[in-house]
């Protein structure tokens, strides 16, 4: 699926409910962490659920594996791992995450500046991304 | 008389619509919305009589200081402290707190001695008493809570002893709900020998702080959860003790004398209230007291206590639900799980309904932690509540468990 077809695909659904749905459905494709993988360097700081997000940076491209314990929250990871597929780390570091959340209508999880929530998510993956850059 | 739908009416901001939906707040407890004449009070103050104050004799200096003063003289009068002198304005409880433990607690907690808490403290008093403790070498302890989150004498006597210096509790656990006998916790605290640090927050919120019955030796809250502005809190002190203690910041305002060399300090409260204070937040802090002094505390308590048995009952017929924190004496409060259901989905959906709750660990993760969640979700009710906000509310929780479960 590439970002088009995610904008597409969302912006069928009117109303929340419904997007909310097919959020909660893209996080359920999402495969589940084992417990060996739920380990506290892979946690992202500054969510209200458990989030964990594993970097594949010697990949080509590099990929991300990603869990939380929340179900919503499992869909906005989904979102975000579709935004960055087959990316490379420069293209992670500047597509406008915000401005894709804003069009199809889940505004809400991505504010840049929010203390807690997903924003702290994308910051950390970019994080990843800036460093295999830097060598 | 007490009119629920009028008092709601003076609240603006209940009134307007959020995402299309009607605006149901229920996060009293982490910040309680503001009536209209709070914010009017503060315009007018900033608008016609602003200046700084203690300093000039010019009119609006000396206007800008009567009216600040007049705020501590309200909150004396809503605390039924002895002297003004006993009021000391900080930028909110958790200064209060670091406050009491950088003067009094440096200056009398020694190797051996002993600060007790509840398990339900905020991380606000926790923190602070656990890092003084550390700096001082005093040991902390906690006594533990019953089942159903009530206070339990025994546990508590358990704990005390003469080793005890001070005693840190909260007067309503922002968690559980559970209202503590701070009167009986006081009396039994000064019999060894102990004093007493009432974090009032929550409890200011819903009953009557009454420093003089409770003979409390401190009490913090602030400003913000009590209907008034944010950046404005009270710390209330015994003037004895509050006399005896080194200053907690220097600067200006503070200071009796100052040479090159050395300063005599002022007297309470100016020895605690060093540069500028927050002006027009502590007067915007008096108008939300006295807008609190229109009512009978007697019949905010009764309304507030039939709509917390309303929503405790209500969330209670959800298939799965526990409601955290069941003590009898119980303030507006309602912490819950959801078999199955993490808070933070369910947060979202609620937000989606105009619905506002919290989740998380509410400041006092040991405390849910202990209780085996890393995350609850808490609703809370103020003087504007009513059954529609709790009706909306149950409604969507149903709603949002055929999206979740």
């Amino acid at each position: 699926m590439s970002i088009e077809t995610l904008i597409d695909d969302f912006s069928f659904l009117e109303s929340w409910e419904d997007r909310y749905k097919y959020l909660i459905e893209l996080g359920n494709k999402l495969p589940h962490f084992s417990d060996d993988k739920k380990l506290d360097e892979w946690k992202i700081v500054g969510c209200q659920s458990q989030v964990w997000i594993i970097p594949h940076l010697e990949a080509n491209p590099i990929y991300f594996e990603g869990d939380s314990d929340a179900i919503i929250v499992r869909g906005i990871i989904a979102v975000v791992f579709e935004i960055f597929k087959d990316k490379s780390a420069q293209e992670i570091l500047d597509i406008d995450v915000e401005e894709i959340f804003d069009k199809i209508g889940l505004r809400e999880h991505i504010t840049p500046n929010r203390r807690s929530g997903m924003q702290s998510m994308v910051d950390k993956i970019r994080y990843y991304a800036a460093q295999t850059l830097k060598d | 008389m007490f009119d629920a739908q009028k008092i709601r009416n003076d609240f603006p901001i209940l009134q307007e619509k959020i995402e299309g939906k009607p605006n149901t707040y229920l996060d009293t407890a982490a910040s309680a919305q503001k009536p209209e004449v709070v914010v009017n009070r503060m315009v007018k103050a900033y608008l016609e009589e602003y200046a700084n104050v203690h300093r000039g004799s010019y009119f609006l200096s000396d206007k800008s200081t009567e009216n600040f003063e007049e705020a501590r003289k309200i909150v004396q009068k809503f605390f039924n402290a002895k002297k003004t002198e006993e009021i000391i304005f900080t930028r909110n409880a958790t200064e209060g707190i670091n406050l009491v433990a950088a003067t009094y607690g440096a200056k009398n907690l020694r190797e051996g001695d002993e600060v007790l808490l509840s398990r339900a403290e905020h991380h606000a008093n926790l923190v602070t008493w656990q890092q003084w403790a550390l700096k001082t070498g005093a040991k902390l302890k906690y006594f533990d809570l019953g089942e159903d989150g009530s206070f339990v004498l025994e546990n508590f006597l358990k704990e005390l002893s003469s080793k005890t210096k001070i005693v840190a509790v909260t007067a309503m656990s922002n968690v559980l709900g559970t209202i503590f006998p701070i009167k009986e916790i006081c009396k039994k605290a000064h019999e060894v020998g102990a004093v007493v640090l009432v974090d009032a927050c929550q409890y200011v919120v819903h009953k009557k702080v009454d420093v003089a019955d409770f003979d409390c030796d401190f009490l913090v809250i602030s400003g913000h959860k009590v209907y008034g502005p944010t950046g404005i809190g009270v710390l209330y002190g015994k003037y004895e003790l509050l006399n005896d203690m080194p200053p907690y910041q220097y600067g200006g305002d503070m200071i009796e004398t100052v040479s090159f060399e050395k300063t005599s300090f002022a007297l309470p409260p100016a020895r605690f209230e060093a540069g500028t204070p927050a002006i027009v937040q502590a007067i915007g802090l008096g108008e939300a007291l006295k807008y609190l002094m229109k009512f009978d505390f007697n019949e905010i308590e009764e309304y507030e206590s039939m709509l917390t048995s309303y929503m405790t009952d209500r969330l209670l017929e959800i298939k799965g639900l526990k409601i955290h924190g069941m003590a009898k004496q119980k303030g507006g409060v309602c912490s819950f799980s959801i078999d199955g259901i993490h808070p933070q989905d369910l947060a979202f959906i609620l937000g989606k309904e105009g619905i506002g709750v919290r989740t998380g660990h509410f400041c006092a993760e040991p405390l849910v932690l202990s209780l085996g969640y890393k995350s609850l979700t808490r609703a809370s009710l103020g003087i504007y509540s009513n059954k529609e906000d709790i009706d909306i509310f149950i409604k969507t929780l149903e709603k949002a468990k055929t999206f979740l479960a």
